[in-house]
Order: structure tokens, then sequence, then C-alpha cells
């Protein structure tokens, strides 16, 4: 790992650096919400401040307040809490099932492997966000069923890079050597091979992950995704109508919050993959 | 060729199998009772079983094993045997066959949807040959930040913000409605840009992984000139990655784009899906799904066809 950081480039390690920021931000939410389901009480980003409506920045509310009095940069620190869930569960789902089925079907080959494919055939020509909006629809409105339209359909990415990895990897000298002193195919699998390909994890997750951000705060948008916490798509749809009347402030900080978190994981994932995919290399 | 053509056929069996079979465990299995939502909560269970037993869906989920019945006589089997019929259900919505809803939407949809695919593909291409023809440069490194950027706008805001500051703010464009061409151009021009960063970066990439290849420096050694080069040989080179980029956007053409037409009021599919998402109307939905992916899978087939007639390679390999 701190070999990484040495050979980022300076931008790629100000990338690192400011989802670290991102990811304190997510931690402190985290604590904020529990405690105050701890206590049973209102948690102080959702407590309604009449008299405090549609306050332009100020030192005490450094983003304003929205239509409701609340306070969007705590509002802002919550959305990140959410992003980050989204980010990392649908990884969680999504990547350990690609992996798996892209390790069966890259090194059995034969049926398994037209299975896998068939798998990954099938649900690749599922319409997309359509898809993942049925499965959220489907499962019941809010986090979980994000969780699973997204992981659910976005795995097919993970498996066809693995499976495509693997399969080089099946004839390789050292796997004949692990077969031939009889080692079983899951050890094989998963201690020989799976080192050779977990380069392709860290690449997948950090190209995965600003997508489910940026499909969490679509469907959130959309008022299927999640209920009654401030998500980042939640404050999008709140503030566009204000927009209109030049409440500026909660659009604007929501944006670019969104935007910054997505921008530095596509140029981390760019950098990633030039340094860990040797294929790619010299290629740019 | 015919052999080629024979054995791409019988890929196709399983998996329009595998869409029929996972569409109809997400919407009739996983989906729950369509009675309920259809009669809402004061049903009774008579209401219920009626409504049931109406629709066929007190048969058995996979095949039927009752004696005398026929072992087809199921919910899937049925669902399958109406897709093929072309009868999608009935929007419980609109109460109005699905069937007719979808075909009113395909149009408007079209004519959203094919602007901005040929506009962004003529735009993109031109701007990653130009990073071809200068890569390293300081034209390549613009436009290549440049893509990183706009790829990381959220598409919810390209929507909202071309909508405001173009539409409302600026006045240049009507703001909502579908009632000749010029409604059409401001959500085509935000469909073009928001889609542009990662069609550049991709087809930047399919060029440059033909640029270093030896029949490029044999070209250049004969003398050709760099544009030759870049448009006769290269171009046409890297067309099997961008043909098949640009055929994947195809089925999305019929289903239409769910934002930018509920936003601009565009009476097309995308609209009419979210339309059905919001208010559960899962008929709609699930035809929606099945007839996108089920235009995958041929738009898929044609192309692959299209690779076989034009290159030897692809259908003897």
């Amino acid at each position: 790992m701190r070999d990484l950081w040495r050979k980022l480039s300076v931008a790629g390690r100000l990338c690192l650096v400011v989802i670290a920021a991102y990811f304190a931000m997510a931690v402190y939410g985290e604590v904020q919400y529990r405690v105050a389901r701890a206590k049973d009480v209102t948690p102080s980003y959702n407590v309604v401040h009449e008299d405090a409506r549609y306050l332009p920045p100020s030192l005490s509310h450094p983003m304003g307040t929205d239509n409701l009095g609340r306070d969007v940069a705590q509002r802002l620190v919550q959305g990140s809490r959410i992003a980050f869930h989204v980010g990392i569960m649908t990884s969680l789902i999504a990547i350990p099932l690609g992996l798996v089925l892209g390790l069966l079907g890259g090194y059995f080959g034969g049926k398994v492997d037209s299975l896998v494919v068939w798998l990954c055939a099938t649900v690749a020509s599922m319409p997309g966000l359509l898809f993942i909006l049925a499965i959220s629809l489907i499962a019941g409105q809010g986090l979980l069923g994000i969780y699973l339209g997204i992981g659910l359909t976005t795995w097919v990415g993970v498996c066809r890079t693995i499976r495509a990895e693997v399969m080089k990897h099946r004839d390789r000298a050292y796997v004949q050597a692990a077969r031939v002193l009889g080692y079983s195919h899951l050890r094989i699998m998963f201690r020989h091979i799976l080192p050779n390909v977990a380069h392709i994890i860290l690449i997948q997750f950090s190209i995965r992950f600003p997508g489910a951000v940026a499909t969490e705060v679509f469907i959130s948008f959309l008022g299927i995704g999640v209920q009654g916490e401030p998500s980042w798509g939640i404050m999008i749809n709140n503030a566009r109508l204000r927009l209109w009347q030049g409440i500026w402030w909660e659009m604007t900080f929501v944006t670019l919050a969104i935007f910054t978190l997505v921008l530095v994981f596509n140029h981390l994932a760019d950098e990633l993959r030039d340094l860990l995919d040797p294929a790619l290399r010299n290629k740019s | 060729m015919l052999r080629y053509i024979a054995r791409r056929l019988l890929e196709l069996i399983p998996t329009t199998f595998g869409i029929l079979v996972l569409t109809f465990v997400l919407f009739h299995v996983v989906g729950g009772s369509p009675a309920l939502a259809v009669l809402g909560k004061n049903a009774t269970k008579e209401s219920i079983a009626a409504f049931n037993a109406r629709y066929g869906y007190d048969k058995p989920l996979l095949v039927n094993t009752e004696k005398g019945a026929s072992l087809f006589d199921s919910q899937f089997c049925n669902f399958v045997g109406n897709l093929a019929k072309g009868d999608f259900g009935v929007s419980t919505q609109y109460d109005e066959p699905v069937a007719d809803i979808l075909k009113r939407g395909v149009g408007p949809s079209l004519s959203l949807t094919v602007p901005i695919l040929v506009g962004g593909t003529v735009v993109a291409l031109s701007l990653a040959l130009l990073c071809a023809a200068f890569r390293g440069g300081w034209l390549d490194r613009t436009v290549l930040v440049g893509s990183t950027v706009l790829m990381s706008v959220n598409y919810v805001v390209w929507v909202l913000a071309g909508q405001f500051f173009l539409a409302f703010k600026g006045g240049l464009f009507p703001i909502w409605g579908y009632e000749n061409w010029f409604y059409l151009a401001l959500p085509v021009i935000i469909g073009v840009v928001s889609g542009l960063g990662v069609d550049v970066r991709f087809f930047r990439t399919a060029i440059l992984d033909e640029i270093y290849k030896s029949y490029v420096r044999t070209a250049r050694a004969k003398g050709l000139s760099g544009t030759t080069i870049l448009v006769k040989h290269v171009l046409r080179n890297s067309l099997i990655p961008i043909v098949t980029y640009i055929s994947l956007a195809i089925p999305y053409l019929f289903t239409g784009s769910l934002l930018l037409e509920s936003f601009f009021g565009i009476p097309g599919l995308g609209n009419v899906s979210l339309n059905a998402i919001h208010s559960a109307d899962m008929a709609v939905v699930r035809a929606v799904v099945v007839l996108g992916a089920l235009l995958y899978q041929t738009v898929n087939l044609a192309t692959d066809l299209l690779y076989a007639w034009l290159d030897p390679r692809v259908r003897l390999g």
C-alpha cells in the first residue's frame, strides 16, 4: 500500500486525501445518526426551525438553511454518509459475486464457463437504470432496495474482467505446478490465482464507487430511494423547486459535493488502472 | 457464413430464456401479489380470489402438474405466451392495454434519442480523432481532463442546470413542451453534452489501441500523410469496438430517456416508464424491461452478423 502511495502522482494523492476527508465526514455523520437513534430524538439535521427558513450562507450556517430551516451543511454531511453506505454496500454485493463467478468461469472453462457467460449475458441485456429502479421498487423503497438494485446489476463488469484475467493464468506454469502437487481446485483458485488478479478488485472498486454514488443520487432524486434521511438526491430534488425563486445555496453546495467526490474517484480510478494494469501501460 | 448464423441464432435461445425467467421471477415471484397493487388495501379475500382467477394468478408458477390440466397452463408459460402474442397486459394506471401505450411512446422517444446518439457520436468521434492526432499534446490533455470533468457531473444536474440556465434564465429555449422541433433542441443538447465525457474517452482509447500497430508504421514509412493514415487506416480498423459501443446504445433509443423526457414534457417511453415507476404500474414497467432486453439481444445479434459479414476472421475464428 505504501508502495502505491509513492507511485501515485500528486493529483492522485490529492484525490486520496479528498476521499479520506469525505470518509471522515461520513463517519462523523454516522456517529451523529446513531447517537440520535440511540437517544430516540430527532437528529439536529432533521429538526425544523420555522424562524430560520431560507437563510443564505452565514457564519452560523456556512451553507445556509433549507425550506424548513434545517442546516444545509449538516444535511450534506449526512448525504456523504449515505453515499459511502451505497458505495461500500453495493461493492460488497457486486464484487464478491463477480469475483467468484469470474474465477469459476475462467478457471474451469467448459460448461461452468458457459453458465457464467450466460448469466452475464442475461443480466447485461436488462435495460440498466429502469431495471435498477424496478428492483428498488420491488425490494421496497429505501436503502436496501438501492443496495440490491445497483449491486445485483453491476457485478457483470467485475465478472467479465476477472474471468478474462483468470483465463490468462489458467495454463501458466505456477498453476500447473500447483495442480501436479495435488492441490484442490478451490485452493488453486483462491490461494494461487486470486492474489495475481487481486489488483482488479481495487480497480473495479474505484470504478464502481462513483457510479454507485451517482446512481443513488438519481434514484433518490426520483423519490424511490432513501426516505426521510437527507440523501444528496433528495436534497437536489428539494432545492430544485426553490432554485427558481433564487435560493441558490442548497443546490450549489450539494452539486459541488457530489461532483467533487465523483471527480476525485474517477481520476483515482484512472491512475490506479494505469499503475496496476500492465496491459494498459504505455498506452495513454 | 450460414453455419455462423445458425450458431448465433441457437445461442440466442438460452439468453432469451434467461431474460424471461429473470423478469418473471422479479415481477411475479418476488414482486408479490398484483391483486393487492391493483385492488388496494381494502380488497376482500373474495375480490382477491376473483382477481387472481380472472388473470390466472391462481395457477402454478412454473409448470402445471395437476391432473387433466395442460402441462403448460402455468403463470410462467402464459406470461411467455402472451408476450409472444404481443399482449403485455393492462396498465393499472391508465386502464388500457400496455401495447397501445408503448406504441404511442416510441415515436416521441425516437425523435429525442436518435438526434442525441447521432450528434453525440459525431462530436465525440471528432474530438477523439483530434486527440489521437495530437496525442500527448496540450489539446489531447485538455480534452482528456475535460471529459473526466464532464463525466463527473451528475446526470440529474445536467438536466436541471440546462433547463434552469438556458431555458429559464437565458430564455434561449422553451422550458417545457413537445410542439415543434425547437422544443427538442435543449433536451438534445443536454443529452449530447452529458454523454460526451464517457464517449470521448472510449473512442480515444479505441483509436489509440490501433495507432501503435505496425501497419501504421509501414504506412508512415510509405510516406502517407498523417491525416490519411488516421482516417483511412486507423479509424477503419478501430471501427469494431466503436461500432459495438454505439450499437449498445440502440436499444435505449426505443426505451427513451427517463429524466429528459419527464423534465421537458416529451410524451415518450421514458416518460411513460417513469410515471409507471412512480405509480407502481408494474405491467408497464415489466413490458419496457422485457422489450428493452429482447431488443438488446436482437441488436447484439445484428451487429455480430454484420461483423461476420465484413470480417472473415470473426466467422472463422
